[in-house]
Parts: C-alpha cells; structure tokens; sequence
C-alpha cells in the first residue's frame, strides 16, 4: 500500500497534535501517524476522545484543533525505514494482520517524542522494576498497582506526576527518591517562579503527591530480591537504608527520540535534532518539534510543534515570528538540564555482573575497554538486540561517554517480509 | 618523530590481523596501523562463513588451505568468537543443479575436502524448513561460521601479546619505506603491508572494484536452520561481473539469529541500504525458505567487498620493494585471512609455503593492466 501527502508529520503527541492542525489550517493536505492507538503521545495517553467535559484545558482545545484541521491520523503505525528519498514506511501490527505502508511526501515533521532514560544498577532488571514512566503507563493500560508498595525513584520532573498518578489509581506510594540535590532543586524552583504556567503544575504534583516521602537528594543504590523486587536500598549519600516495595518506579529523565531524524541523515548536537529558526533541521524538507529537538516540555513542544506546521506549510514568516517565545523556552531547558543533571555517584552504581544490555545480556564488566559505542557493539553486541539500543545507548553514553551513532534500518523489528517490498505487497498485486 | 619496525601492517581488519599474528609468532616486531577500531570495516560487515570454495583450483587450494588453519586456531580461539562448524549446504533447486552438485563433490574428494551429496529426501531432513520440490544438496560438514569483529579482534590481541603495537591513526602516505600518518607521525619500515580492504585510494595503481552488499539480522530462532544454507545459483551470481545479483544464502548464527544474505552490486558507493535490492534479496530467500517471511528483522546493513579482476587476492610484493599487498578477498577475506597472512609470513621470512604462491602474486595485476593496454 502506498499513500502520498504534502506533509507527513510523525508522532501525535502535542508537538505532532499542534504540528498537523497548524499545517492542515493553512490549507495543506496533512497526515498524522502515529503508533498509539489514539493521538496524545505519552503525556495524553488517556484522552481517547475529545471530550467536552475534559477537565485539561489545553489538552481538549489542541484535540479539536486537530479534530477540525482536516488533517488525516493514522494512529497504530509505527515508522520503521526510509526507503526512499522522501518516503517513509510504517507498519500496523496491532490487528491480527500485519499490513505496511509507504508513504511520500513534500514536507516532513518529526514529533517523536522522547524515552525515559535507564541507569544500571545491581538489580534493575529484576521484576517489577521498571521505568517511572513506563510504570504509569503500565498502570493506565490496566496493570494493577492497586494496594502495592511502590517506591518511584530516579530523577526528573515526571517523577512526582508519575507518583501522584500511581496514588491515584491506588498504590501505595511510600518514597519519591529524586537524586538532584535540594540545593539544586530549589534554584529550579526559583527559576519557575518567574513563569507562573511551570509553577501552577509543579505545586499541582507536588499536592497529589502527598501521603509520599519526596526525598531529593537521594538515589537507588540495589534493587533488592532474587526472583522478584522486594525492595530498594537508598541512600542520601550519608545513610543508606533499606525500603521493602513490591514494584519499583525509576527513571532518569529523558532522552530524545533522535532515531529517524539519524537515519535521515539529520544532524543531531547532544543527542537532540539541530534545527534552525523555523525548526527545519540540516535536511531542507525535514522538520522537528517537541522533545526531539531538546527536552522543554508540554508547553515548548505545543509552540515548537505549531512553528514546525507553519514552516512546513511554507508560512516562514510567521513561523519565525513564535522565535522569541521559543527561546524562553530554550531558557527553561537549559535550566531543567542543569536541575537535574546526574550525579557522578550515579554513574558508579554498576557492579561488574550487573548487566547493561538487557537485550543481549552485556554485564558492565564486558564493556570496559572498548574506544566508542560502534567498537563496543561490534564486540559486546551491546545495543543489537531487539531495543536497538534505546535503552542500553544512553546509558552506556552516561556510563562510558560513548554516543550511539549508527542507526540503521529497521528502527524496530519487524517481520522480514516489511523488508524490501515484501511479499505482503506481492500478494496485494496479484 | 620517526618510529622503526620490521614490518608495518596498514589496516585491523580480519587480513591484517592474522597478518600480526603470523609475524609476531615468529619473533618479527609489528606495528599494526588502523584509523578506526580493530575489525571494523568489511570485517564486521560479512557474515563470517568459513567455506572451501571451487571456483578455480587456485581459490580452491587457497580456502582450504586457510580452513586446514582455522581448525587449527579453533582450540585457542575464546567463546567470543563462535566458531562452528554447522558445514555448508549447497542447495540445488532442480536437476540441472544437481548434476553441479556431483561435479562439485567430484572436485572436493579430489582436493581431500570431505562432502556428501544429499538427495531430495536427505536435504528435507537436513534442513526441514526448505520448501518441498528442490531436487538435493552438497553438504561440505567442515566449513564452518564465526563472529568475524571478535575473531580479528582476538588475533591482534595476540598479536600484542607477542609485541605487536597497535598504533591509532590514518595513513597518508605509504611506501619506499615509510608510513606517514595524517598527524606527521613517520614509521619507517622495509615492509609495509596493505591490508585496507578496500580503501586503496592512496595506491593509484591498485585496480580494486567495490563490491557492494548487504545483509539482513533476525531476531534469535534457534534451531530454525541448521547448517549454512547457500543456493548452486550463488556461483553465478557471484561470477556476475556487471550487474546487480542476489542469490540465497542463510547462515545460523551461534546466537539463534539468521544471517540473510546475499547480494552484490557493482559502481556502489553509497553505503545506504537498498530497499529494491533488499527487496530482491529477501525474496529470493523466501523462494528456498517460505517461513522466513515470519521472522523478525533487526537489522540491515551493508559492506563493501574487495574484488580483482580474476578473483583471487592479491598475496606478496609490489613493484616498491618495501610495499607488499594481502587485499581484494572480495567475499572470502574471513575464510582466506590465516592462509593469506601465512602465505605472506613465507614469503617475509623466506619459508617454503604449503601451497604454491604463485597464483596470488599481485605481479599478475601488471600483466592483466598490459594485455588491456
């Protein structure tokens, strides 16, 4: 199957939500695709629906600016290869058939999101530990946490959402282990006292979020258990102490999703997708928006998503024109970067056994001694699993300063016969 | 400032690996000189199929010859590696194959290389996830697979061991007895391997081709095939010199991946994959093997081979007296690398070689450039 359009824009989350609505207002023929079920991305997993009743503000207006753009979604299509110059190909394995689909277009926006970013500790691949994120959105696709002792750890400003959504689908979250200093964090504070919208939302988790230990300052040293997670050493740096838990939450923040725009061959700088003022990045008909392009946000990725529409819609102009609200925003990652940059105790966690590719089962032992990411994967098969290295990559970029930079087809498996054109074209031929 | 070797190796890939190796083992002080890391280029790139080729007696002598020396090495090599000997089955698809199968066990048993031809019946048993209705195969149980990256690099770390130097930079200039890298770092040398593979820019007078192809990695299914599966057609997709051609080849790796191969184009300098190529390629293999179709991929990739003009590397001294050659393996530079590196050892060391080195002297290169002149 083959589809073209003017402009494809790649993830539904609110980079992609603003991107497509903005591009199909201004009269271009827009299609959004999307590998979730419904648009949101990650942030609105829920909203299903536009609800008139939804208590989110912003969420219920971009999903009916969406709604009333005219833009096409395809939601359930995951973007796996770059065939050819100007055309991408997805894949919809959500129904019992597998159907794949080249799609060409003029103008190309890249809103595809960012990951949570794992750290190894000994234990971190025990059962019921996962990312903080993933444990929510775990929790929201119906795994019960009802009753459980959940401790959510790592560090970010998700975690306290992460932990106030747990609470309110009924875990019993004990402990917010953030591993920024409060000193650090309290710069943050005063810095999004000065922008009133941050400030609302973060007092607005911090208040769900009551009935748990926020600790800052504090981090993971061991998950603990032999054939399950029964609890969390910590330590403040000074102290440690053993928490019991049954499932342990914890992420590292976020890393761009810088894979497509890699294997388009747009240049990335500190794992984000470079783009200019009109967010186009190195390659001219290829845009960015939202997390990829830097992690600032719900707010920075509706703009920047809304700038990438315009651009890709030819309104340079007025594209331009969003710049400096954009640069408060650059302001504000910045600032977020530095809140909650990693301790070097973090990064000294591992023990030789622990292992770093959960894909390939590579201890942290068997990575020493390698000069870059390529020579390590090459020997160590580090990164060649299934994951394709989204997991194990930052990581071992944290660990060993190593940057991931080969990305090749496909960006997640699929069945050979998506490859090339496969037989399931052949079979819609005969 | 100027460093002296015995013999200066320019390139970490498989070839120049062996070649350290080789040197160090009889007491000759190595450097070895690689711009990127050890085993990285067309190394890493192939699927690491040890296989006694036939295409002529002198292929024929030499990828044995080299398989004899991996069987050797096989007790030392560590677990990394993944030596196996799964042997090779060449598939014939009808009777006309056939009859190549007979002429090949033909030359096999004459060169002391055990093989067995298998019926339709005994392939089916061998391998039964081949389609019904291909009429047998040669099965050749010696030939073997392995990781090739870790076997090179395993070669050069005894190389160090016996005081070998790794030295890390890129060659600008080599030959009449010196080696001068990019940062002004001068090595001199008498003997100065050209182990590139393919980068062979800085000889003009190399007549190398690029030989494109590109290979496919699946997810882990161990037990799915058996031993290392390759069509009767790949000869001729093989000795295709102009055009594009694809020919079924799948290899099990220790890991439970396939390896799905093959391909190879010529006039290729882009190394993007090819989707129509890929395309080609893997329904070619679905054509001998319907149920790969199912399998999850993970990866795609591409290499570059080294191909002569007549297929056979190019083994020993140039026309500078101080420049000596072990290049253009095109497909078999993992197979060929011990027997290769070998065979240059003689000849530094005025040893008599167990086969005849003639036929891979680079001074045919000369006399192929004059008849075309």
């Amino acid at each position: 199957m083959s589809l073209d359009t003017q402009v494809l824009v790649v993830g539904a989350g609110p980079a992609g939500i603003a991107a497509a609505a903005t591009a199909a207002t201004h009269g271009r023929q827009v299609l959004l695709l999307d590998d979730n079920l419904a648009p949101g991305g990650q942030i609105w997993r829920e909203a299903t629906t536009v609800q008139q009743e939804d208590p989110d503000d912003v969420r219920r207006k971009t999903l009916l600016a969406l709604r009333v753009s005219g833009a096409r979604i395809f939601s359930g299509w995951r973007v796996f290869d770059a065939p050819r110059n100007g055309s991408l190909r997805a894949i919809n394995d959500s129904g019992p058939e597998i159907h794949t689909i080249d799609i060409s277009y003029e103008q190309l926006v890249l809103a595809t999101g960012a990951r949570e970013r794992f750290l190894p500790f000994p234990g971190w691949t025990l059962p019921g530990v996962f990312g903080a994120g993933g444990l929510e959105a775990l929790a929201r696709g119906g795994f019960s946490v009802t009753g459980k002792r959940i401790v959510v750890a790592g560090t970010g400003p998700l975690l306290l959402p992460v932990a106030a959504h747990l609470r309110q689908m009924g875990g019993r979250v004990t402990t917010v282990a953030e591993q920024a200093s409060r000193g650090q964090l309290a710069r943050f504070s005063t810095f999004l006292s000065r922008q009133p919208g941050k400030l609302i939302e973060g007092l607005q988790y911090r208040a769900a979020s009551g009935g748990s230990k926020y600790r800052p300052g504090c981090w993971p040293l061991a998950a603990l258990g032999t054939d399950k997670i029964e609890g969390v050493r910590l330590t403040d740096g000074q102290r440690r102490w053993e928490e019991p838990c049954e499932l342990l939450g914890c992420g590292f923040h976020l890393v761009p999703n810088t894979e497509l725009a890699s294997l388009l061959g747009c240049a990335t700088r500190e794992n984000a997708i470079e783009v200019d003022d009109v967010q186009q990045t190195s390659v001219s008909n290829v845009f960015a928006a939202g997390e990829p392009t830097g992690i600032a946000g719900l707010e920075s990725a509706l703009l920047t998503g809304t700038m990438a529409g315009l651009a890709a819609a030819g309104k340079l102009e007025e594209a331009k024109a969003l710049l400096p609200r954009r640069q408060k925003f650059e302001r504000f990652a910045e600032r977020l970067k530095t809140a909650f940059a990693l301790r070097p105790e973090l990064l000294s966690l591992a023990e030789p056994d622990t292992i770093v590719c959960r894909c390939e089962d590579v201890t942290f032992e068997a990575l020493k001694g390698y000069e870059d990411w390529n020579d390590a994967k090459r020997q160590t098969r580090c990164g060649m699993g299934p994951c394709q290295g989204r997991v194990c990559g930052p990581a071992t970029e944290a660990l060993f300063g190593w940057r991931a930079s080969s990305v090749r087809p496909p960006l997640y498996p699929v069945p050979l016969s998506a490859m090339g054109a496969g037989p399931s074209r052949s079979s819609l031929d005969e | 400032m100027t460093d002296a070797f015995d013999v200066v190796v320019v390139g970490a890939g498989i070839a120049g690996c062996a070649c350290a190796r080789e040197l160090t083992d009889a007491g000759v002080q190595v450097a070895v000189v690689e711009h990127d890391a050890p085993g990285g280029g067309a190394t890493a790139a192939g699927m690491g199929h040890i296989v006694v080729m036939d295409d002529s007696p002198a292929q024929l002598a030499l990828t044995h010859y080299a398989r004899s020396l991996w069987q050797k090495l096989t007790s030392e090599l560590p677990a990394s590696v993944e030596y196996e000997e799964r042997g090779t089955l060449w598939i014939a698809a009808d009777h006309e194959e056939m009859t190549q199968v007979h002429t090949k066990h033909a030359t096999c048993t004459g060169d002391g290389v055990r093989s067995e031809v298998l019926d339709a019946v005994a392939l089916s048993e061998a391998e039964p996830r081949l389609r019904t209705g291909l009429a047998g195969a040669l099965l050749v149980p010696d030939d073997a697979i392995l990781y090739p990256p870790a076997a090179a690099r395993y070669l050069l770390q005894a190389a160090q061991r016996a005081g070998a130097r790794l030295i890390r930079g890129t060659v600008t200039r080599a030959g009449n007895g010196a080696v001068t890298l990019s940062d002004g770092t001068m090595l001199a040398s008498d003997h100065i391997v050209i182990a590139t593979g393919v980068e062979v820019s800085m000889f003009p007078w190399i007549r190398l081709k690029k030989r494109k192809g590109h290979l496919v990695i699946t997810d882990r299914y161990p037990g799915f095939v058996r031993h290392q599966l390759v069509e009767l057609g790949y000869l001729k997709s093989a000795h295709a010199t102009t055009s594009d051609s694809v020919a079924f080849n799948v290899q099990p790796r220790m890991t439970g991946q396939l390896l799905i191969g093959s391909s190879r184009q010529y006039m290729q300098e882009d190394a993007t994959a090819d989707a129509g190529l890929v395309d080609r390629m893997l329904r070619r293999a679905y054509e001998y093997m319907p149920q790969l179709a199912s399998l999850s991929a993970t990866r795609v990739w591409t290499g570059f081979r080294a191909a002569t003009s007549d297929k056979l590397p190019w083994i020993g001294p140039t026309h500078d007296p101080t420049l000596y050659m072990l290049a253009g393996f095109e497909g078999l530079g993992i197979t060929m690398a011990p027997a290769a590196a070998r065979l240059l050892a003689d000849h530094l060391l005025a040893r008599q070689s167990a086969i005849d080195p003639g036929p891979y002297l680079p001074e045919r290169m000369a006399r192929a450039e004059t008849i075309l002149v």
